[in-house]
């Protein structure tokens, strides 16, 4: 005899493991346990298999492997006896899942005990597969299942109807054989096998609409006559719970007529009365009416409209919402929030209720009304709701205020009657739970304010206030110090005072302080300083007389250990001391940030029909890298973590020198003179953005440019200005004027071609092999369109055949392609194949042209594939 | 449907645990941690259920013993409770009047109870009366099979003397 085994048993072992005092003894204990059962399956051991394997199963729940019992289980599983078989199946369903290629093995077995002529055996086959059994073993055991669905006993009966359920959600393909034998289980009386029955049915149902078009017209007569017999039973003990006649079958059926009903008038139709009988005659006092209750309202809200069954359900619901017992308030909240999209007039009803179920102390109910509200919100009951949640965030606990804050942002951001509502409502929440607010949240503010001008003055001040209150706030501390350095002017001449505002007293030192304590305050995360040093250099112009010390403020961070911040606070010495005539070009106030190219860019993709493989960044012909991605967004990031690699010289030439991460060039820039594309690249070092229209009006005072660039219009109109001017030029001038820079001032570089006439011809796209050159007409009646004519020309050698051009527009534009004047491009620019393009624009005037392209053809049979964006359209088109 | 029931003591130990949806080994052993740490740490006052990975896990607590069930968004919390406390009831009825320990020492009677009253994670028997005589019916098949061992081990024993 195997002296391990002989030991303790099951008992003793519990006891052992109990005793233990520490983690340590436990694992003692179950060590030495394991080592002997190990010892003992080694030697085959057969008299103590079935206890080793209880041993196992404790084990087990301890949480300690136990892979090396599982073939134990299949031979207990294998043996003759109930006993073993019975705790050879347990094992099999709490030590292995159907992940594991050992159940396989059991496939044979588990057919043999399905036909064992004990039903206790059949039972616990059928209760083993049906809790465990995969894809495959469905397949093989089927049959087998459903003929125990006609077995004499209903205990196997109802096992076999569950097994079903398993099997066909496995293997759906398979509903169809149980259809018939599941209809038959519904006539039944036995309460289990009525029970699954019913349940096999609606599972059915999910699986096959055959199925469900089946019952749907041989069984609802039967199911509504079982659920009245039910609800009409006289007390029975054996089914009773808290005075109802098994509320278990009673949610069973409601169910099923739930499936049945769905969609279909006339079943819904013959169930009305139960369902009203059930809604008024179901006692609400006790869980279990509470229950079916619960369950009929749904069946009642899913199926085909009756008016007066509705109006029951919600004064149901109602009556659920005033309870005092949590369960019943949080189901109510639950299903009011499907009552939705049927009445949303009645839920409505119950808004300050679900208002007040928001400042709930039950976390779960929380979260349940802080979704319902949110869907009750409308233009007509923002404002109220609104100023009830903010409220209420001041209070709330802390783990919920993220949930809280999330939801309101997306409120205020969707419903936002008007722009100064909107500020005031993000600046409250950023004042109470700025930490919580996400950063797209921010980005948007910022996008919403550089959009209201004759709001700065006023959000500016706003902001300074609550800093002054609150500067424990990240993300209110980083919008305060970006519209600080944005407008710290109109901070200090109380420019565009409103009525509503008191008038503060705030001096050029003051503003300059906000910078400093966020820069200074070790809290703050780098993005937040970072920004601060931003707003520093940026009021070193607006303020001249605190320009001093602002510097002493930067040349402190040269000091610093953050990388990013030295490196930013040694750049930006360099401007201040040796660029300053350059200073108050490079930062002058952001541009009107794009809304929709913001909100097209949260929305995940710009609206495209390319593949998003064609967003990688494309060399165009002025030199600048233009990337798909709108730049907006990394506003406020240092590090963008999709910056394309700049491919143009000046941008590789830039990072070199300094090294930093450049965040993705403008994509809106289509100015294409070198001077511009100087700032440009540097502004995007400084992540001041896109290069703003006005900087291209002052730019030709440093590099002294000549006027006509300065169109009046430009500097106004902001972002996505086109200068029309075909420039291929100039991506050296554009290296070597940042060079100079950075060294000293630079010469000045060629002065740009005249504008053309109205609509000039622009290269849109050029590579080494391949040039588009877009010509412009307008049909005079029609604003909107226009007619773009494309000439393809072939740069290199090669003769490119199946040349095909496509191209793709964002959705307010329209965009129909004429056929091309040939698919082959001759070698050497000796021929030209064209096309014509015809353009609507939707929204002529305020948003210019855009197109993403793709040219593919063959050069001596091989594929080559261009893509690009095309930003430069001239902007009237 | 059930996805899993978890029997969890107050102090975190786990009684009993019963899996009907597929989760590996080790994702198990996380989700009985996240469960024990939403739930142990809720309130005695608040409602009996708990979001979790876009599921619901609906327990009430009997004595030091919370009792587990998770199940899917849209199926009915409070028909949950009743299928938890009918398995407490039965459990009841077989132990008469069950506490932690009978479930510790007979942790295999408790599992074969819940195998007679779910199969599949939906319910099998709503009569406690029909599980008990089940179980009965089978333990004693077991009886007569170890009275048979021990009569034909007697033998063996007599005959080898």
């Amino acid at each position: 005899m195997n002296p391990f085994s002989s030991g303790t048993r099951l008992r003793d072992m519990i006891r052992a493991i109990r005793a233990c005092k520490t983690a340590a003894e436990e694992r003692a204990v179950v060590r030495k346990e394991c080592a002997a059962i190990r010892a003992s399956i080694n030697e085959n051991d057969q008299e103590y298999r079935h206890r080793n394997l209880a041993k196992l199963m404790f084990i087990h729940m301890l949480g300690y492997p136990t892979h090396f019992g599982q073939m134990e289980c299949l031979k207990l599983i294998a043996s003759a006896g109930f006993p073993e078989k019975r705790i050879g199946y347990l094992g099999l369903m709490l030590l292995l899942d159907e992940r594991q290629e050992v159940l396989m093995l059991v496939t044979n077995s588990l057919k043999q005990d399905l036909n064992h002529t004990n039903q206790y055996i059949v039972g616990l086959a059928l209760c083993a597969l049906g809790n465990i059994c995969s894809a495959e073993m469905a397949r093989d055991l089927a049959p087998e299942v459903e003929r125990l669905l006609q077995f004499r006993d209903p205990n196997i009966r109802k096992k076999a109807a569950l097994c079903s359920i398993r099997i066909i959600k496995k293997v759906p393909d398979l509903a169809e054989n149980f259809i018939n034998p599941a209809a038959a289980l519904l006539k039944e009386k036995h309460h289990g096998v009525l029970i699954t029955g019913v349940q096999l049915c609606t599972d059915l149902c999910k699986v096959s609409s055959e199925a469900l078009e089946h019952f749907r017209k041989k069984c609802t007569e039967v199911l509504v006559k079982t659920l009245k017999d039910v609800a009409n039973s006289p007390y029975a003990p054996e089914y009773d719970v808290g005075g109802i006649t098994d509320p278990f079958l009673h949610i069973r059926l409601l169910r099923f007529l739930r499936v049945l009903g769905q969609g279909d008038a006339d079943a819904s139709d013959s169930m009305n009365d139960i369902l009203a009988q059930v809604a008024t005659k179901t006692e609400s006092n006790k869980n279990a009416g509470n229950a079916i209750l619960y369950e009929c309202v749904e069946t009642i809200m899913s199926i085909e409209d009756n008016g007066g069954l509705r109006v029951l359900a919600i004064n149901i619901l109602g009556r659920f919402l005033a309870n005092r017992d949590n369960n019943i308030r949080y189901v109510a909240l639950n299903m009011l929030m499907k009552a939705i999209s049927v009445d949303a007039q009645a839920v409505q009803r119950h808004r300050a209720t679900i208002l007040e179920c928001v400042k709930d102390s039950d976390a779960s109910i929380r979260k349940r009304a802080l979704e319902l509200v949110y869907l009750l919100i409308n233009e007509s009951n923002v404002k109220p709701l609104t100023k009830e949640l903010i409220d209420y965030l001041e209070v709330s606990d802390q783990e919920f205020k993220g949930d809280l804050t999330a939801k309101i942002c997306s409120i205020v951001e969707k419903f936002s009657p008007e722009k100064i509502w909107y500020i005031d409502q993000m600046l409250k929440v950023l004042s109470e739970a700025g930490n919580f607010v996400k950063d797209e949240v921010c980005h948007a503010l910022i996008v919403v304010i550089s959009n209201a001008p004759d709001l700065h003055g006023y959000t500016v001040r706003a902001l300074y206030k609550a800093f002054q209150a609150s500067s424990e706030q990240e993300s209110l501390v980083r919008v305060a110090v970006w519209c600080i350095g944005e407008y710290g002017d109109m901070l200090v001449k109380n420019v565009g005072m409103l009525d509503v505002e008191d008038p503060i007293t705030v001096t050029e030192s003051d503003a300059v302080d906000v910078a400093e304590i966020t820069i200074k305050r070790h809290t703050s995360d780098l993005t937040t300083k970072a920004m601060a040093l931003i707003a520093l250099l940026k009021l070193s112009s607006r303020f001249p007389s605190c320009s001093e010390r602002i510097r002493d403020i930067i040349v402190q961070q040269k000091g610093s250990l953050v990388l990013e911040l030295q490196q930013r606070s040694l750049e930006f010495n360099s401007i201040l001391e040796k660029h300053r005539n350059i200073r108050s070009a490079l930062v002058e106030r952001m541009p009107v940030l794009d809304e929709a190219t913001f909100s097209g860019r949260r929305a995940g993709s710009v609206p495209t029909t390319l593949s998003p493989s064609t967003m990688a960044s494309v060399k165009v012909p002025n030199g600048v890298v233009k990337s798909a991605a709108a730049p907006l967004v990394d506003l406020l990031d240092l590090t963008s973590d999709d910056a394309p690699a700049p491919s143009s010289s000046s941008g590789d030439f830039l990072n070199d020198i300094l090294g930093v991460d450049l965040s993705p060039a403008s994509a809106h820039s289509g100015a294409s003179q070198a001077a511009k594309n100087g700032t440009d690249v540097l502004m995007d070092i400084l992540s001041l953005g896109t290069p703003p229209a006005q900087s291209s009006s002052s730019t030709p005072d440093i590099f002294s440019l000549s006027q006509n660039q300065k169109s009046p219009v430009a500097s106004l109109d902001g972002l996505s200005t086109s200068s029309p001017v075909s420039a291929r030029a100039a991506s050296s001038q554009a290296a070597s004027s940042i060079i100079d820079l950075l060294d000293g001032l630079g010469p000045s570089p060629p002065a740009p071609e005249n504008n053309g006439p109205a609509y000039p011809s622009v290269v849109a796209f050029e590579s080494s092999s391949l040039r588009v050159m877009f010509d412009f007409l307008k049909s005079p009646g029609n604003p909107q369109i226009t007619v773009i004519k494309a000439t393809f020309t072939n740069l290199s050698s090669n003769v490119y055949a199946d040349f095909v051009f496509q191209a793709a527009v964002p959705k307010f534009l329209q965009l129909h392609l004429d056929p091309a004047s040939g698919n082959t491009l001759p070698a050497n620019s000796s021929g030209t194949v064209t096309q014509t393009l015809r353009v609507t624009n939707s929204q002529h005037g305020k948003k210019s042209l855009v197109m993403r392209i793709r040219i593919a053809y063959k050069i001596n049979g091989k594929d080559v594939l261009e893509e690009g964006q095309i930003n430069n359209f001239p902007r009237e088109l | 449907m059930i996805h899993f029931v978890l029997l969890i003591s107050r102090q975190g130990k786990v009684r009993l645990t019963k899996w009907y949806s597929a989760y590996p080994q080790k994702e198990r052993t996380k989700v009985i941690r996240e469960i024990s740490g939403e739930v142990l740490a809720r309130g005695p006052k608040l409602c009996n259920f708990v979001e979790w990975r876009g599921l619901k896990v609906v327990y009430r607590r009997y004595a030091s013993l919370y009792f587990c069930m998770c199940i899917n968004q849209g199926d009915n919390e409070l028909e949950v409770l009743e299928i938890i406390h009918h398995y407490v009831e039965t459990l009841d009825r077989y132990f008469g009047s069950v506490c932690e320990l009978d479930l510790i020492f007979n942790f295999h009677k408790a599992y074969y109870i819940l195998d007679e009253l779910l199969l599949a994670g939906e319910l099998q028997e709503s009569s406690k009366k029909t599980v008990a005589r089940l179980i009965a019916g089978q333990d004693a098949l077991v009886e007569t099979a170890k009275e048979e061992a021990n009569s034909i081990s007697n033998i063996i024993a007599q005959a080898s003397k």
